[in-house]
């Protein structure tokens, strides 16, 4: 049987379809959960695609983290089952508590769509085992609120802990030590705001490229499951 | 169901009162209905009509709603259609339908909302965009795409730049959060915009052929539902009053006429209805834009059995206040209107519920002939909706050729000191490609999300979007919009053509087939008659190429009163040309790709530079007339482009147009991070070669493996093609007149926007 990554559906989530589609790329089944079923229809890993979850009203997945679904995917996380987070997927884990510190508005003002040159800080993560430590590459970034902060005894922390994931190479946003990824200790919840799932097939990906730069987190959450 | 609405203190104008005070003054005038128009509501009714009913007559015989100055112009897009086999649906529903292969067809349709986004430009531009995706989903259409041509005053006028960020801002803020790409646009300046900008908003969606709804409510008996955001006090009149209305000073602020949009709210429906379509769990149904209620129940009344029994007290309130008469001009945002057997109203509520989408059934169809609507019981509407929606007044306003035509025309450009040495030169082409109107438009783009939907194949910065519809069969659609007022001015018959060619040639270029057509008509007063031949001539122009080029009108738009002062902007049709690709991975970027690639110069370059960006850029010149239109010449570039795509022919390709062969070749440099060497040909004189605007060309690089079969066929087609250089090096250079490094060109192409925005 394939493995079953589910990819959450919250009213305002806006690539969710780009994200069941990179699950299918790597030869996962996906699975679409709706935000209103606290069942998790027995996936092996979660996604927490991008967009506005209840338009961002309050504040970037501030309603999102009270779901029906969240509480699942909270009491999951806490047992080892693997999430990632995308832009606003990142939001709603950092509001969930899942992850420390908050993404606050760019330091620009505006929303801002390139692509990004990344640094991979940490490839022990259950997301991050295809790339290697230190490799640089592309994938695109598309927020507003995308400046990641928290207090420096929490970014100390990260630190120390090699919990920071990815960086960026030219900080777009006044993230604070350059922060564009990070994970929970055990490595099972990575939380990101650059969209490696807009950076899986040659034709779409970001040009003059390189265009799939994001398969590996992807394909790393497979192996890791089937090592499991 | 909500309860009903409590019923405020107002005294209703009912059909019974009406009836027996004939004599009552009536502020028809106040509503934009003329003292003609309004005897002949009268004489519909055999009374005067109601308040409600002067309302609805108000807003539906306005300019924005009955296209009634346009009409008998717009008429030669179905009388000199090109007959073609793939159009399933023409103008006058909510949008066109063409067929794109398979079981696949498409709908796509250009709106403006230029008055609103002068007057509060973030929710100007970004309900227009709310308002064009309304009319694609309303077709049963998933809506895929989004593209933006705007126009803006001056670029260093003060005023465009409260307006211009505001724009940009919208549009991305309302488009991102609906998850639609944004593949495409214009951005362009000119002081005959100041004060009156041009928002134009495209969208496209996909469906299934048999899916196509539309706006009919048939079957007596079946419900009449009111569903998404609640009706406010938002666009009271925003269609009748701000659409015909000029900006002249000393006027009251119109701010509170505007809409304001709720993006969520948004995609919350267009998943709710794409549900709701997919259950088949609907007879008809129309969008609220312009005219709100007043249009959705006459429309689709009047284009179904014929009547509509409707409780307007049912409508459910953002303010309790509201009185009739508002409630029917209201312009809320995000609201839908469908038509349900009774049978599926219980499930059409259950999807409604599930995306948390108020749904309430305000009416029922019937077979009266009828359009009746109550308030708390009483009778307030009673008319046959086909004279709201069909009989409106028609006119044949007067039109001539303005006297200075002539004289504009007699002041050709040929005496404007041209640059001729090759430091002028070189200076020339970095001055074109800083100047706003050529700089990188970077700055505006990165406010845009493209990549959403991961189909995005092309956007920003090629010659035309295009994307995936189907990832098994790689079929996909690319989309263009061109438009040139200075040409349009000069010579409006041309210059509407050359908006088409441009647009038809942007399509090839990236290797797709040109199908249909979508446009936005921006024009000043219908009532000048100089404006009024600009449009006449413009609308006959666009026609009569369309059916050289085979592509049909399939709807569009009209905005008129775009001037302030009696000072008409340049006179500016926007056309969109849809374009189907078999393959989008045979796609053709205009990046050079490969060093060593030879460049190809196709089509003829002429002495040419009426309306052009030179003499506008480095003389604040406009006189002339613009370049000349070869239709048959387009036609025949497009398909040897097409045909160079397919067979693999093109490492790249670039139309040229704004700017000329120049500006062309340093964008592909500079997108491709790949220099050329040019030698221009000889015959020609170089500024003409490097800056003439000439229509009906395109720069090709071909593999050198590629180039005689290439050059055979533009020789056996007839196609002139001339070898002009190669791909090599980080520099652009003209061979004994210039070179310039890529960090330079690169430097002066994107230093604007940020200087002047950032």
């Amino acid at each position: 049987m394939s493995l079953r990554i589910g990819v959450i559906t919250f009213p305002g989530t806006q690539d969710d379809q780009d994200a069941l589609r990179a699950v299918a790329l790597v030869g996962a089944e996906p699975v679409a959960l709706w935000h209103r079923d606290p069942d998790l229809h027995q996936v092996d890993a979660v996604v927490l695609p991008g967009g506005f979850s209840y338009g961002d009203y309050l504040r970037a997945g501030a309603i999102a983290r009270f779901s029906p679904v969240m509480e699942s995917v909270i009491a999951g996380a806490r047992e080892g089952l693997p999430v990632l987070g995308i832009c606003n997927g990142f939001q709603v884990l950092c509001e969930s508590h899942l992850l420390p510190g908050a993404l606050i508005r760019n330091g620009g003002l505006l929303f801002v769509n390139r692509d990004e040159k990344l640094r991979v800080e940490s490839a022990t993560t259950q997301w991050t085992g295809d790339y290697t430590a230190g490799q640089e590459i592309v994938i695109p970034i598309k927020n507003g609120e995308g400046r990641y902060t928290a207090d420096p005894r929490t970014l100390d922390e990260l630190e120390a802990e090699g919990r920071i994931v990815v960086r960026y190479l030219d900080n777009p946003n006044g993230s604070a030590r350059d922060i564009a990824g990070i994970a929970n200790p055990a490595g099972n919840v990575v939380g990101l705001m650059p969209h490696p799932e807009h950076a899986v097939e040659e034709l779409t990906g970001p040009y003059p490229g390189p265009a799939t730069d994001g398969l590996p987190f992807f394909t790393s959450i497979l192996k890791q499951l089937v090592a499991a | 169901m909500p309860a009903q609405n409590e019923k405020p203190k107002y005294s209703v104008d009912t059909v019974e009162t009406a009836a027996g005070t004939p004599g009552v003054e009536q502020p028809y005038e106040a509503l934009g209905v003329k003292p003609d128009e309004y005897a002949r509501i009268l004489e519909i009714l055999g009374r005067r009509p109601t308040s409600s009913e002067l309302a609805m007559y108000s807003v539906m015989w306005s300019e924005h709603c009955s296209y009634k100055s346009s009409k008998v112009h717009l008429k030669q897009f179905g009388d000199k259609a090109p007959e073609v086999d793939f159009l399933l649906v023409g103008p006058g529903e909510n949008a066109g339908v063409v067929d794109v292969g398979g079981d696949l067809a498409v709908t796509f349709k250009i709106e403006s909302h230029n008055h609103p986004s002068y007057v509060e430009p973030y929710q100007g531009a970004a309900t227009g965009v709310g308002g064009i995706v309304r009319d694609i989903l309303t077709m049963g259409a998933r809506p895929i795409a989004v593209m933006d041509p705007l126009r803006f005053g001056a670029a260093d006028a003060p005023d465009t730049h409260r307006v211009l960020p505001g724009v940009v801002r919208g549009i991305g803020g309302y488009g991102n959060s609906l998850g639609l790409p944004n593949i495409g646009g214009e951005v362009v300046f000119d002081s005959c915009y100041a004060g009156n900008p041009l928002v134009n908003a495209l969208a496209v969606g996909v469906m299934k052929k048999s899916e196509i709804k539309l706006a009919q409510a048939h079957g007596p008996g079946n419900k009449v539902v009111l569903f998404g955001a609640r009706t406010g006090g938002d666009g009271i009149g925003g269609a009748s009053v701000l659409a015909s209305a000029t900006f002249d000073d000393g006027k009251p602020s119109k701010r509170p006429s505007v809409q304001v949009g709720d993006p969520f709210m948004e995609k919350v429906l267009i998943e709710c209805c794409l549900e709701i379509f997919a259950e088949d769990l609907v007879v008809g149904i129309q969008d609220l834009g312009a005219a709100g209620l007043s249009c959705a129940t006459t429309e689709l009344a009047a284009a179904g059995t014929g009547g509509m029994d409707v409780q307007l007290d049912l409508a459910p309130l953002r303010d309790a206040t509201l009185v009739p008469e508002e409630i029917l001009m209201s312009e809320s945002q995000e609201r839908m209107m469908a038509v349900v057997t009774p049978a599926k109203v219980s499930r059409f509520f259950e999807l409604c519920e599930k995306w948390d989408v108020t749904a309430t059934v305000i009416g029922t169809v019937t077979d009266t002939g009828r359009l009746r609507m109550t308030w708390h019981g009483e009778t307030i509407v009673d008319v046959d909706p086909k004279t709201l929606a069909h009989q409106g007044p028609v006119y044949q306003r007067p039109y001539h050729r303005p006297a200075w035509q002539d004289e504009l025309q007699a002041a050709v450009p040929d005496s404007l000191s041209r640059p001729k040495t090759g430091e002028e030169l070189r200076e020339t082409v970095l001055r074109m490609l800083a100047s706003p109107n050529l700089a990188d438009k970077g700055w505006v783009i990165e406010q845009y999300d493209h990549r959403v939907r991961g189909n995005t194949v092309l956007a920003h910065g090629e010659d035309s979007g295009m994307l995936r519809l189907d990832a098994e069969s790689n079929l996909g659609i690319a989309l263009a919009t061109d438009g040139n007022g200075r040409y349009t001015k000069l010579d409006p018959y041309t210059g509407a053509q050359l908006a088409l060619a441009e647009a038809y040639r942007n399509v090839a270029a990236t290797g797709a087939k040109p199908l249909a057509v979508t446009d936005c008509l921006n024009f000043g007063s219908p009532e000048d008659p100089e404006v009024m031949w600009q449009f006449a001539e413009a609308t006959r122009g666009l026609a009569d190429a369309c059916l050289v080029l085979g592509t049909p009108v399939t709807g569009g738009n009209v905005s008129f009163y775009n001037q302030t002062n009696n000072v008409p902007i340049h006179p500016t049709p926007i056309v969109g040309v849809l374009g189907v690709i078999d393959d989008v991975n045979r796609r053709t970027r205009l990046a050079f790709a490969d060093e060593g690639d030879i460049l190809l110069l196709l089509g003829e370059t002429r002495d040419e530079f009426g309306g052009s960006e030179w003499a506008h850029v480095v003389h604040g010149h406009l006189g002339g007339l613009p370049p000349k239109v070869d239709l048959e010449r387009e036609r025949l570039l497009a398909e040897i482009l097409i045909a160079g795509s397919r067979d693999g022919m093109l490492s790249a390709a670039h139309d040229l147009s704004d700017g000329g062969l120049i500006q062309a070749v340093v964008e592909s440099a500079l997108r491709g991070g790949l220099g050329a060497r040019v030698v221009l040909p000889e015959e020609l004189d170089p500024f003409v070669a490097l800056f003439s605007e000439s229509a009906g060309r395109a720069v090709v690089a071909v593999p050198r493996s590629e180039e005689l079969r290439f050059t055979d066929m533009c020789r056996f087609r007839g196609l002139p093609v001339a070898r002009i250089g190669v791909v090599d090096g980080d520099a652009v250079e003209v061979q004994g007149q210039f070179s310039i490094p890529l960090d330079e060109l690169r430097r002066a192409h994107t230093g604007t926007f940020p200087a002047l925005f950032g």
